[in-house]
């Protein structure tokens, strides 16, 4: 039998520890399930979490999956400590990326690289009046924000779907659900490397990021703010005692988690697609909610978290062409990942026994 | 009968047919938060039913193996989430979507050599003598096995729950954990049983979609009922029969928008399938602010983890 | 009575030994206790009485030691074989399930089948013949606390028990309901059911028990005739040292200057488990105390929260600080016009246990920082700042940390309320609030947390004390009333007002205007 008993305090060993365990542990599991489904777990191994490793260009575009990701994530960092469930942030990135997409298609010809900037901000405020739904839903009715803003996305996704297969399609593009491209002032453009060239896809947008992780960092870590985002998720009575606005902080993280999102929609599509098409996001909104949580709710984990989390999925691309596995399996690991984090998080807290019956 | 009738019938066979899966996923999910837990994994645990409904009608040929299959795969989904939510103490919110998410790729990876085949439907069963009553014969006397069993589960359950002890001592573990554990009742393993019968039914429920709706498998095939189911709780206040009202609605909207779509209504198809999501959001907004004032019907435990300091 | 010739003994308990972790709950305890005793267990909070009964009852697994019933060796690995041994328990927080019926509460702790009909009729047959009346149907939710604890002691009644556990049972009831109690627990023992009565309250014990058992830091230290001691040896035996007493220098003067008072105050409860104010007139002077007693549940946290800020009032004028309304000023605005409250949770209301004491002192601290809400300072008023505030509270107040800065769950109850009362008043308040301030913690903290109320009030400062605990309202309090259903009554100078009348006050028995009225 197992037994628990409480820590006086929060192990520091287990908080380094239990992520690390974690990843070992659902490597372990996830092969042992290929291995039960008939594939040969070494080959899997190498695809999934070597092969994105294997050339220069295939580690950048490692930065270039994680770019949405981490964004996405950092949002959710703050819904998730002020004990906001917003796992609508799919539907999110979604409505930030049509919104500003239907801005850029509305000047076809604009060349200033100005122009990126206006986009990102509508982007915000697209994913932010998305979020803004469940947000105050749940603080004015008390309804559940983890249902609304889930169904949501499902309304998201047909909504662009609806779009660049009505309103926005291109003409020309013979029948095919797209729309007109993006002018030049509304791309991202890919960073050139003087005597390399470019390095795989990787762009601008990362920029964005340099400057969210401290941003970010300093949020949470040393304002008035963030203390209050902290207190909310910690003890909601303790922060109704200290005059903390309970509504005004969940909607807060809610906005800020939803224009986040769209944010990262806006960089994805503007540096990797250029126009808009009924598939903007391939899960990252969901996918995001996983890295929050690997990376402990912190910027800097955060930050690697992402950039592990997008090296699976880019094996798992390369393990669908080279093996033939489904794109999708990259949840199976994902899923372990989150039970055992989740489980590390307990280990933290209590002692654990095995004790003889 | 005339050919307006016809229609309708056949309507309201269909209707029927799409809220079953909604029916038994909330049903069993009903029973899981009335113990305290809450599962998010549903949307998870009924791809599974499904995939391994699918699997098994395809390699044992009978329909009904299915409905086995579908309920042990449910079950198994349900029983990893109690290891860790009721064993481990998790945050019972991150663990649900953890498995929704695991099972979305476990699914997927199972489920892709399935993909483009087909398997037999479930028989209608007729009853003898009362499928010939004239309108409501058929709707109501030739469904198939699930659909009886679904009718018999909300039965089984609004009785189990008002007058067995063992249904009050499931709420009780939901009201008040420590209490029961107080007063000698085993929380953990209540909570285990009443998970495990949550995922079996979600299970039984995933499986009725290849089963009865569409004979095929294919990712992600649930397309978000899990969710909903988990709003027809919200929605049925904890109450068993209005599940069936809850389920019947979102039914009947599912079916409407498709009706208007193949009927060319001057509606873009997109929107009309927004319809039952919309609907859903609608529902909660309606009930949850009734819900705020009245909240005793909420089980009080509900999502928070058990510790036995032994 | 316990009959005195030859005590037969029911339960003997040898060499319990109970620890959780590394904290030692109950050590080397040997306990007898004859039939039809009452044997009381005195000790203060944290002293292992809790965790001695529950393992009588089963919940909790000793690490060794053998408990024999009737001089035969059981194993109690449950309640239920608690049960089938004959012992009953009825716990300090109760064990019942707020959404189900009397009658459900009761089947669910009975180990034989019976059908409905007869249980309703086997309660209704229990409650007369014990004076212990409830409606079986109605839910448990919609009972008042002196009920609640009716359908605990009735649930053991059904089982016939042998030994009877009752874990501070007089902490939520009337004086009346005191009284009907020892009077039911008196007829249970002369009928030959042993009890087993768990209390820190010291009269008690002396007008109750036969023998009591004394505990101290999880080890019993004597077992003396509780007819045969006094409360002050009992006290001193508990604590192990002497008791000082409060020093009570008072200056009564009539004229005094309004600091805080409520005016016609409503507020309708938010959910249904609520309680709903309802005409609230209240008035604190400056340099008095104002004692609310009242059991739990009647409306004290509602009442709390509106005092606070927490939630604000449906005018403006319903409350008024020197004469100006501040009902709509939140929690924040109230500190600042100097009306500090200290809520009846320690944790996760007054504090957040797994954060830093300096950061909970920010907590109620942050807005004397000049604009703490401009995004610029708000950079460099971070949390941490305020260590050298903290350090000052826990010097000033005799808080004892484990180590600088620790986490708020590191530190004990009695002196976590400690901190939580140094930081309200390092804001140096004009009127101070307090819900039941020294609930739990253990004599010595509370005798200091007592004088700092008295302090405070003589020092000039108005305090509203609300508190379950009479002894304490009576000890501190100038001026006393009553909360009731949400209902306050008259407030009384406590020379004019009895320990008896409050508690028919408490029990919504009496209403202020009949009898108080012309005193």
């Amino acid at each position: 039998m197992i037994t628990f008993t409480p820590r006086d305090k929060v192990s520091k060993n287990w908080t380094i520890i239990a992520p690390i365990l974690s990843i070992f542990l659902t490597i372990f599991f996830g092969l042992l399930i290929f291995t039960f489904l008939g594939y040969n777990p070494l080959e899997t191994l190498y695809q999934i979490f070597l092969s994105p490793f294997s050339r220069i260009d295939r580690i950048s575009d490692i930065f270039v999956k994680a770019c949405p990701l981490i964004i996405v994530g950092i949002g959710l960092m703050l819904c998730f400590r002020a004990n906001v469930w917003n796992i609508g942030a799919e539907g999110q990135f979604i409505m930030g990326t049509l919104l500003a997409g239907s801005f850029a298609l509305l000047f076809p010809n604009v060349e200033t690289k100005f122009f990126i900037f206006i986009m990102i901000i509508i982007g915000f405020i697209g994913g932010a009046l998305w979020a803004f739904i469940p947000a105050i839903l749940k603080t004015k009715l008390n309804v559940n924000e983890i249902l609304v803003s889930l169904m949501l996305v499902y309304v998201a996704m047909l909504f662009i779907d609806f779009m660049v297969r009505g309103p926005l399609r291109d003409p020309m593009s013979f029948g095919f659900p797209l729309s007109k491209p993006y002018s030049q002032g509304a791309l991202i453009n890919k960073i050139p490397f003087p005597g390399i060239g470019y390095l795989g896809q990787l762009h601008y947008g990362i920029l964005f990021i340099i400057l969210l992780i401290p941003i970010s960092w300093l949020f949470v870590n040393k304002t008035l703010s963030g203390f209050k985002i902290n207190v909310l998720g910690a003890a909601p009575k303790a922060a109704q005692f200290a005059g903390f606005k309970q509504n005004t902080i969940t909607i807060t993280v809610l906005l800020i988690s939803g224009g986040l999102a769209g944010v990262a929609g806006v960089i994805e599509v503007s540096a990797n697609i250029g126009q808009l098409q009924p598939e903007v996001s391939f899960g990252y909104g969901f996918t995001a909610i996983i890295v929050a949580f690997l990376g402990r709710l912190s910027p800097i984990g955060i930050l690697f978290a992402g950039i592990m989390i997008a090296t699976v999925k880019l094996g798992a691309d390369n393990a669908q062409i080279s093996m033939g596995i489904p794109k999708v399996v990259t949840g199976l690991f994902e899923g372990i990942l989150l039970f055992f984090l989740l489980t590390g998080e307990t280990i933290q807290k209590y002692k654990i026994k095995w004790v003889g019956v | 009968m005339g050919w307006g009738l016809i229609v309708m019938e056949a309507l309201i066979l269909t209707i029927i047919a799409t809220s079953i899966p909604l029916l038994l996923a909330a049903t069993g999910e009903l029973i899981t938060e009335k113990s305290g837990v809450l599962n998010l994994g549903v949307e998870g645990m009924m791809l599974s039913g499904a995939v391994g409904a699918f699997a098994a009608v395809l390699w044992l040929g009978n329909p009904y193996y299915g409905i086995i299959a579908g309920a042990f795969c449910g079950a198994l989904m349900a029983s990893i989430f109690s290891i860790f939510i009721i064993n481990f103490m998790t945050n019972q919110v991150a663990t649900g979507l953890g498995l929704t998410i695991f099972a979305t790729g476990l699914t997927g990876l199972a489920g892709a050599p399935l993909i483009g085949k087909t398997i037999p439907s479930l028989p209608k069963i007729e009853i003898f003598l009362l499928s010939d009553i004239p309108y409501i014969g058929e709707i109501l006397f030739k469904q198939d096995f699930i659909a009886y069993l679904s009718i018999a589960i909300i039965i089984f359950i609004t009785y189990f729950l008002k007058y067995s002890k063992p249904g009050i001592v499931l709420r009780a573990v939901g009201d008040n954990h420590q209490s029961a554990h107080s007063v000698g009742y085993p929380v953990k393993k209540i909570r285990w049983y009443a998970t495990c019968f949550g995922g079996l039914c979600a299970g039984v429920g995933g499986a009725y979609i290849p089963l009865a709706l569409t004979p095929h498998w294919a990712e992600e095939m649930t397309g978000g009922r899990g969710w909903i189911a988990l709003a027809l709780v919200v929605f049925a206040s904890w109450i068993p029969w209005r599940i069936i009202i809850g389920a019947l609605i979102f039914g009947g909207i599912t079916i409407a928008q498709l009706v208007g779509q193949s009927r060319g209504w001057p509606i873009p198809s997109q929107l009309l399938s927004m319809m039952p999501y919309l609907a859903t959001i609608f529902a909660l907004t309606i009930i949850s602010g009734r819900l705020s004032k009245n909240n005793s019907v909420v089980p009080s435990s509900l999502g928070k983890p058990f510790f036995d300091n032994q | 009575m316990a009959i005195k010739k030859e005590p037969e003994i029911l339960l003997k308990a040898s060499n319990i030994n109970k620890s959780f972790g590394n904290f030692v709950a109950n050590k080397d305890i040997n306990i007898s206790i004859a039939k039809g005793e009452i044997h009381a267990l005195l000790g203060e909070n944290g002293a292992g009485k809790s965790t001695l009964v529950k393992i009588f009852y089963g919940v909790l697994k000793p690490d060794t030691g053998t408990i024999a019933i009737n001089d035969n060796e059981v194993s109690i690995s449950s309640p239920n074989s608690a049960r089938k041994n004959g012992i009953g328990m009825v716990f300090q927080h109760f064990s019942l399930f707020p959404a189900l019926t009397v009658a459900e509460n009761i089947l669910i702790a009975l180990d034989t089948k019976i059908k409905f009909k007869d249980l309703i009729s086997e309660i209704s047959r229990l409650s007369k013949e014990w004076e212990l009346f409830v409606d079986p149907l109605k839910r448990v939710s919609e009972l008042s606390v002196g009920e609640q604890q009716r359908v605990e002691i009735i649930r053991c009644l059904m089982q016939n028990p042998k030994l009877l556990i009752m874990d501070e049972p007089t902490s939520v009831l009337t004086p009346q309901e005191i009284s009907n109690l020892f009077k039911i627990l008196k007829r249970l023992a002369s009928s030959g059911c042993s009890i087993l009565y768990i209390s820190h309250k010291l009269e008690e014990i002396i007008e109750l028990a036969d023998q009591v058992t004394i505990l101290k830091s999880g080890v019993s230290i004597a077992t003396i005739d509780a007819k045969k001691t006094n409360t002050k040896f009992l006290a001193e035996t508990m604590v192990g040292k002497e008791i000082t007493d409060l020093k009570k220098t008072k200056s009564i003067s009539d004229n005094r200057d309004t600091a805080l008072e409520l005016k016609g105050l409503n507020k309708n409860k938010e959910t249904d488990f609520g309680i709903s104010l309802k005409n609230i007139n209240l008035k604190v002077n400056y340099g008095e105390i104002v004692g609310v007693a009242g059991i739990a549940g009647n409306g004290q946290v509602e009442l709390m929260e509106i005092l606070s800020g927490e939630t604000l009032c449906e005018k403006d004028d319903q409350i008024l600080l020197e004469n100006k309304p501040v009902g709509f000023k939140n929690i924040t605005e109230r500190r600042q016009l100097g009306i500090e409250t200290i809520p009846e949770e320690r944790t996760l209301h007054a504090t957040v246990p797994n954060l830093t004491i300096a950061e909970n002192t920010f907590l109620t601290y942050f807005f004397k920082y000049p604009k703490a809400n401009d995004i610029i300072s708000n950079l460099f008023n971070n949390p941490h700042n305020s260590k050298i505030e903290s350090e000052k509270i826990i010097k000033d107040n005799d808080v004892r940390c484990p180590e600088t800065n620790p986490l708020a769950n590191q530190l004990s109850g009695g002196n976590l309320q400690k901190f939580i009362l140094g930081r309200s008043l390092a804001n140096n308040p004009k009127v101070a609030i307090f819900s039941q301030p020294t609930w739990g913690v253990d004599i010595g903290a509370a005798t200091s947390i007592r004088q700092k109320l008295l302090n405070l009030s003589n020092s000039g400062k108005a305090v509203i004390l609300i508190s379950q605990d009479l002894e304490e309202i009576f000890e501190l309090s100038d001026k006393i009333c009553v909360i009731n259903n949400g209902a306050l009554s008259k407030i009384l100078p406590v020379a004019q007002i009895t320990a008896e009348d409050v508690g028919l006050l408490m029990g919504g028995k009496l209403k202020t205007s009949d009898k108080l009225e012309t005193t």
